[in-house]
């Protein structure tokens, strides 16, 4: 005991590294004014210049949200949101017309853009690592795509990556056949409120047997006081084709909290496959658990066709509050889903994340593995559910997850469900807690390493099943990240 | 200059008094043996000098290469050279050799101000020292003592003494576990690390380990105080007439 809090108040002096993607950037917005109802709901389809269909889908939205009762199931605990207090629209000014180059986007903005490490400009990227392989970006400020890289490149592959506002203009057949398909507006509280609001997103369509020849990439940042954050992403992968998606997220440090409700929907054809990536780190709050983002997304991926898959990988660092399931619907036959997710909670931050994996189609496969870490008085609940439909024969199921318990005024929850309604399923379940114990702390600093150090290596090893999942180029940086958020804990 | 100077140590753990008076100099080059019964303090010896919690000294100093050793924390005193060889050395999960070693000696470089490893260089130069020691690659590339036999551990510890190149290295216990080819495999590793400017304290409860890593001194540890000290022959004579003996003679 007496060792613990030594190593307990030797770690609190080191004091935590500020959020260093705490900056704003001063930049001339043109901003809706405050709230939501019908006609902010107009306002926003009339900027985006949507045809009749969208804006009655985005009014039924809205007129069902307006009913619905907020979810009160869930672990993590605010305050209630107010959502008259918050701005629904805010776009850096003349993002009217889109720029046709980068040289037309305001400076200040790509200066930020370079300060997070993002590659906007495409000699950037080619000039970097030799070999390395491109990744195109779509960078999203406040409510608008500003730039997407690489565009004549994916052109020639027929692969089709912007901004979900540009292809409700160019592709509106095929936005119009998806959007809402695998995420209806009535499926939950924040779904409905995003699907009447959302203001961007990334579109992508991956055509019949095409390997996208590059990492798509989207970066979310949220700017503007006060504004929510409610984009759209939906990803098509067309018969024998595969894309590798990864979504980015920061947010300068305020003091209110702000709202990222977001909606990503995947639909995979047949022998098709989309492998999602995430890694989020939107502002936390201070160490008092004030301000920071409410993270509350919902992702869902169909794998519509026989043999298709959708993998999701998740490294979720900040927000405030996360409550997101990215799930997988396995109508397919022979499809599979999978689930990677590495959830980092310090100081007061809450997560209630986890799975959903729905078995319909037959011989479909699901795989879980998550990895819990809690710190500070932090609070985390893992929850998922594995659903086997009475057709789907021969369904399997793998989950694992593992908490990891840092200090002791820190929680880690599971509610595993599992509701079987065939006989022939097999479904597996294994789950650990442990703690990082002082005898590995100080097997590390004998070795000549900092407390901070051995807290982030022991971690990086502890989740390294998942970290293994995401794409070589974030690797690293979602490493890095990890050490960064576990900072001021303890072991 | 000696490399170690012990003197008067006085240490508790838990409240209670193990350490009560420790006298010791060791010149670099040398390798002392310390023998001595259950609960003599050997281990808490060996804790001490590492710095780990739970360890409170209550009295005497210690001098490391010229400086107060016990007012550093654990990763200076690494980083100024000493080495703990742990008796039962810990898993890290996750974590494989090269990736904790390249971390190690990058903390001990940054200290000295000096340019870090990457990731490609460090690797070929772990394997090479781990080809000096005649140990199989496989050990760099498994998770930290995950899954290892006793011998195993032993002689990845004795791997990172070979990566870090401590000035001074404690080996606690380092025959306790081990078979007798394994003792013989740890102890050529050992001894290949035998250098003018290097120091070893081995604690052991045998002499059998000393047959392989001839000690220039050997001194008895027995209720936290040294009683006797000699050259080689002190072990031999320890083996034929036990600890009894001597601690009558002290008294």
């Amino acid at each position: 005991m007496v060792a613990t809090k030594e190593t307990v108040q030797q770690v609190r002096d080191l004091g935590t590294e500020k959020y260093k993607y705490g900056f704003s950037t001063d930049i001339e917005m043109d901003i809706a004014p405050k709230g939501v109802n019908e006609d902010i709901v107009r306002m926003i389809s009339a900027k985006k210049e949507e045809p009749e269909w969208l804006l009655e889908w985005r009014l039924k939205a809205f007129k069902a949200w307006q009913e619905m009762p907020e979810p009160s199931w869930q672990k993590v605990a605010f305050p209630k949101i107010d959502y008259q207090e918050a701005y629904y629209y805010a776009a850096p000014k003349g993002s009217d017309n889109k720029p046709k180059s980068l040289d037309e986007v305001d400076p200040k903005l790509l200066e930020m853009y370079e300060k997070l490490g993002i590659p906007l400009r495409e000699q950037e990227v080619l000039a970097g690592v030799e070999g390395a392989p491109k990744v195109a970006v779509d960078a999203v400020f406040d409510s608008v795509s500003v730039a997407t890289t690489f565009r004549k490149e994916l052109e020639k592959h027929g692969v089709i990556f912007c901004s979900i506002s540009e292809a409700v203009k160019t592709h509106p057949e095929l936005v119009r056949k998806y959007i809402g398909s695998v995420v209806p507006y009535s499926d939950n509280k924040h779904a409905c409120l995003n699907s009447a609001v959302f203001t961007d997103g990334s579109f992508v369509y991956i055509p019949k047997g095409v390997r996208c020849p590059m990492e798509l990439s989207t970066y979310f940042r949220i700017n503007a006081e006060n504004t929510g954050q409610f984009e759209r992403t939906l990803i098509i992968a067309d018969d024998d084709s595969y894309v590798s998606y990864l979504e980015g997220c920061t947010a300068p440090q305020r003091d209110e909290n702000q709202l990222h409700a977001a909606v990503v929907e995947l639909i995979a054809l047949d022998n098709a496959e989309i492998k999602y990536s995430t890694v989020q780190n939107w502002y936390p709050g201070d160490e008092n658990g004030k301000g920071g983002i409410y993270n509350f997304v919902t992702k869902r991926g169909a794998c519509r066709g026989r043999s298709s898959k959708i993998s999701w990988t998740q490294v979720e660092t900040g927000s405030a509050v996360t409550w997101k399931y990215p799930s997988c619907i396995l109508q397919g036959d022979n499809s599979v889903g999978e689930f990677y997710s590495v959830a980092i909670t310090n100081n007061a931050q809450q997560a209630d994340t986890g799975t959903k994996m729905i078995h319909i189609g037959k011989n479909t496969t699901s795989k879980i593995i998550s990895k819990g870490i809690s710190a500070g008085r932090a609070d985390q609940t893992y929850r998922g559910l594995v659903r086997i439909m009475p057709k789907a024969e021969g369904a399997r199921n793998f989950t694992q997850c593992d908490s990891l318990l840092i200090g002791d005024t820190c929680g880690a929850h599971t509610v595993p469900y599992i509701e079987s309604r065939n006989p022939n399923a097999k479904v597996e379940h294994e789950a650990t807690t442990s703690k990082i114990s002082d005898d590995q702390l100080f097997y590390c600093l004998s070795r000549g390493m900092s407390a901070e150090d051995a807290v982030g290596l022991i971690v990086n090893g502890f989740c390294k099943e998942v970290m293994q999942t995401l794409p070589m180029e974030f690797a690293v940086e979602a490493q890095k990240l990890i050490g960064i958020s576990l900072e001021g804990s303890v072991g | 200059m000696a490399l170690l100077e012990i003197r008067d140590l006085h240490a508790e753990v838990d409240g209670k008094e193990i350490l009560k008076g420790i006298n010791l100099t060791i010149e670099p080059g040398e390798v002392h043996a310390i023998m001595g019964p259950n609960g003599s303090g050997k281990s808490t010896l060996s804790y001490v000098l590492a710095g780990r919690d739970g360890y409170e000294v209550t009295g005497g100093e210690v001098i490391y290469d010229g400086k107060n050793l016990l007012e550093l924390e654990p990763e200076e005193r690494a980083c100024e050279g000493v080495f703990l060889a742990f008796q039962y050395p810990v898993e890290i999960p996750g974590v494989a050799g090269t990736t904790f070693l390249r971390h190690a000696v990058n903390a001990k470089r940054k200290y000295h101000g000096e340019a870090e490893f990457d990731a490609m260089e460090f690797v070929k130069f772990v394997r090479g020292k781990a080809k000096d020691l005649n140990m199989p690659d496989d050990m760099l590339k498994r998770a930290v003592n995950v899954g290892f036999s006793g011998g195993e551990k032993k002689r990845n510890e004795t791997l990172q003494m070979a990566v870090l190149e401590p000035k001074l290295a404690i080996l606690d216990e380092t025959d306790s576990g081990l078979d007798i080819d394994a003792l013989k495999l740890v102890s050529d590793g050992v001894n290949a690390l035998r250098a003018p400017e290097r120091a070893m304290l081995v604690i052991t409860h045998y002499q059998r380990l000393l047959d392989y890593v001839v000690p220039d001194r050997v001194h008895v540890l027995a209720n936290g105080r040294i009683i006797k000290s000699g050259d080689k022959s002190l072990a031999l004579e320890l083996e034929e007439h036990g600890y009894a003996h001597i601690l009558e003679a002290a008294a």
